[in-house]
């Protein structure tokens, strides 16, 4: 067989410099004339390895890590010409025992099935992978929308965009409402800072995510598709492009699809500006519409009226990437996944505090504990695990002793924090929970569109409060007000923004009222993050004067000439911690 | 980030050349009666001149018949629309969370330090824009910061001073 060399090129993969791999190697085979066929795929999942290069020849494949162009050069050099490969770089492959073999190997992958295993670009490469397989058997059996609705249903699939609502459920809702005219959107505008699954799904996978909305547009009898996609993806929105045309030129769009009499549907994308409101389904439809992305009071439901007031559905990217396998598998396959309310599996971000940060998809029921522990390999530089955020502004804080709750929207739900899309971003002993409480309501006040005065008022003082706190300003009644002022917001807001903002605050109030307590009783922060509660000084035994420190400092804030006792001027510091980090020799102390 | 756009006053923008809108022909002609247009047409008038010219909002109404009101409300409703020009470079630091929690705010004052901006101003020379933005979706390169489309990952306040220096040299060369 012919080897074949493939470069994982997703965007983490290319901010970690794998274009510039990309053409080494092409530069590399066209000067050498090497015999090789360079292949291009996408995010595998295992981004704290990137750039990402595979090999394949006849004795196996082989999957290296943190290939630069350096390395590109000798890796080629000695694997492809001298045909030895080089062993201490590989991190995943079935021939010996490398490093990160066990990240592939605990997971299950169906939503994931193809990234990083194709050409997100060629339809070819998506057909070979069982690609439109199943809208192929929709049309072959003559199965009806109401019996896909049926698998649906009883694959027990349920909402991956962070609502949870059963998917066949929303189907069968949008099927009843009959009109001439019905639009299926698919929710691509993962505005959750921290979660990247579904830009991930949508470059590696652009096909599967077509042909999900198909189906869907199948069950519902749907017309119109539309993908609202965030504009900070513009990677995605160049693959989804292609993968249209491929779509529409291979017969999956258009008229009477796969010869289905009368079965008419078309996609196009339509680029959000940037709101995160507009996860809200009926913000969404409003920004499609090219208003302001505000939500309306619910019923109508979408399914009853919703984009240019016909009949609307609409699912998250994750969701429509399952929805292809459960066809071609069926729903036992599927549901023999998971637990008993929550079926399959789930992609979770991770992120933050841990060794190894990336995509990684499990079957729900899984603990926090393995997948942070197993699969993210534990915590950077061996730190105290503290705790894990879950499902992004709308979500909370799960501190560790909570880390054996099991993955389902259930049990996470029932500790104040929700599934959200799956960011999980791990936490160590140097992260102030108070710092993140208003990380997150800065966040969402910002979002917060201004139509509820409890979401755009309160958001604003708890914000405020939380400032105070981390400054140092805290007063006693202050966690008190905070409680009040969150239960009024989740009360008396319209839609999910201002009724899960308050999560954050919630759940760390609950589980590290302590750090709260430290900041306003004792004006110390525990983890050393909030800068008006710090100093950092010199500790004048440990100084060998090795100018590390003041050369690294952007504020030119140390003085201090070799081989003598440094000295940080406290007027000009800015407190970015860049010393304390860089100093070999302990030297400098945070108090 | 939205507020600190929307505060700043106008001053740039009136001292700025006026910008030529011939280009924006061709784009209202394409949207000119189309149901939901108002978002694209602002997109593409941001996409050729890198904001929304105040001249520009009063010609799209003039020739498609949109409310005035009705498109400012919604170039200021999105984070993406700016109403002022940038600098040549505009940099992004990500504040997502993953970011935030290795240290993304100390990216930010190390660069408010060394341009001598605050967050959502342009440098005096016109060279680079400072922004804060929300979610880049590099979480595992944490913290990052991307200038004119190149990503950059992995930062410490000193290696991202040392990175505006070095765009600094090259383009005073």
């Amino acid at each position: 067989m012919q080897t074949t060399v493939t470069v994982g090129l997703g965007s983490c993969g290319i901010a970690a410099g794998a274009n510039k791999t990309y053409e080494k190697i092409k530069a590399l085979q066209l000067a050498e004339g090497l015999d090789f066929r360079l292949k291009k795929t996408s995010c595998v999942g295992m981004c704290y390895r990137e750039p990402l290069v595979e090999i394949t020849d006849d004795s196996g494949t082989y999957l290296y890590g943190e290939i630069d162009e350096n390395r590109a050069i000798e890796l080629l050099d000695k694997h492809i010409n001298q045909s030895s490969p080089v062993r201490e770089w590989v991190v995943q492959t079935d021939l010996f025992d490398a490093s990160d073999n066990d990240f592939a190997r605990s997971q299950v992958k169906i939503a994931l099935r193809n990234c990083g295993f194709m050409d997100p670009e060629s339809i070819e490469e998506y057909q070979a992978r069982n690609g439109y397989n199943a809208i192929r058997k929709i049309a072959e059996e003559k199965i009806t929308a109401v019996d896909v609705i049926q698998t649906i249903l009883a694959s027990g699939l349920r909402g991956r965009g962070g609502g949870g609502f059963p998917t066949g459920m929303k189907w069968k809702l949008a099927n009843n409402n009959k009109s001439p005219e019905k639009y299926i959107i698919c929710n691509a505008d993962e505005g959750d800072p921290g979660a990247f699954m579904d830009r991930s799904v949508l470059e590696g996978d652009p096909h599967s995510i077509l042909e999900g909305m198909i189906i869907g547009a199948y069950a519902i009898e749907a017309n119109g598709g539309v993908i609202y996609c965030r504009a900070e993806y513009p990677l995605a929105i160049k693959r989804l492009n292609i993968a249209i045309d491929q779509a529409r030129a291979n017969g999956f769009l258009g008229k009477n699809i796969l010869g289905i009499e009368g079965f008419n549907f078309d996609i196009y994308i339509k680029e959000g500006a940037g709101a995160f409101v507009c996860g809200e389904e009926t913000a969404l439809i409003a920004s499609i519409e090219g208003e302001r992305g505000m939500p309306r009071r619910r019923p109508p439901f979408p399914a009853q009226s919703g984009l240019w007031r016909k009949p609307t559905n609409i699912n998250n990217v994750e969701t429509f990437a399952n929805i292809p396998w459960i066809i071609t598998n069926g729903a036992a396959a599927y549901a023999a996944y998971g637990t008993e309310k929550s079926k399959g599996t789930k992609v979770f971000a991770l992120a933050g505090k841990i060794k190894r940060s990336g995509l990684v998809e499990v079957p729900m029921g899984s603990t926090i504990r393995d997948i942070i522990f197993k699969l993210g390999g534990g915590i950077q530089n061996d730190k105290k695990f503290k705790a894990v955020q879950l499902g992004g502004p709308s979500g909370g804080c799960i501190p560790e002793y909570l880390a054996d709750t099991i993955v389902d929207y259930d049990s996470v739900n029932a500790t104040g924090a929700i599934m959200g899309s799956g960011g999980m971003v791990v936490m160590d002993e140097t992260t102030c929970m108070v710092n993140i409480a208003a990380f997150f309501l800065d966040f969402t006040q910002k979002e917060s569109c201004g139509k509820c005065t409890f979401c755009r008022i309160g958001t604003k003082r708890m914000l405020e409060i939380l400032t105070r706190i981390t400054e140092g300003k805290g007063v006693e009644n202050d966690l008190q007000t905070l409680e009040e002022l969150s239960y009024q917001i989740k009360d008396n807001s319209l839609c999910g923004l201002g009724q899960t903002a308050p999560n954050p605050v919630l759940t760390t109030l609950k589980y590290f009222r302590d750090e709260y307590e430290a900041h306003i009783n004792h004006k110390k922060c525990p983890a050393k993050v909030c800068k008006p509660l710090l100093t950092y000084r010199v500790v004048d035994d440990a100084c060998t004067g090795c100018m590390v420190c003041a050369k690294n400092c952007p504020a030119n804030a140390i003085d201090g000439e070799r081989k003598k006792i440094h000295f940080i001027r406290q007027e000009d510091c800015i407190k970015c911690g860049d010393c304390f980090t860089k100093c070999k020799f302990n030297a400098i102390e945070v108090i | 980030m939205r507020i600190a756009r929307l505060t700043k006053t106008s001053e740039e923008a009136t001292t700025a050349q006026e910008p030529d809108l011939g280009g924006l022909d061709y784009l209202i002609k394409k949207y000119k009666g189309k149901k939901g247009n108002l978002i694209p047409l602002l997109q593409g008038t941001q996409e050729m001149f890198g904001y929304i010219p105040k001249t520009a909002f009063e010609k799209i109404a003039n020739e498609t018949g949109l409310n005035l009101s009705d498109m400012y409300g919604v170039a200021t409703f999105y984070a993406q629309f700016r109403l002022n020009p940038v600098g040549k470079h505009v940099i992004k630091v990500c504040h997502g969370t993953a970011c935030h929690v290795q240290n993304a705010n100390s990216i930010t004052d190390a660069l408010k330090e060394a341009l001598k901006v605050d967050d959502g101003a342009t440098t005096e020379d016109g060279l680079f824009t400072l922004e804060s933005v929300a979610c880049l979706g590099c979480c595992s390169l944490a913290p990052v910061m991307m200038i004119s489309g190149e990503t950059y990952g992995k930062l410490s306040g000193g290696s991202t001073v040392k990175i505006i220096k070095n765009i600094r040299l090259q383009e005073s060369n």
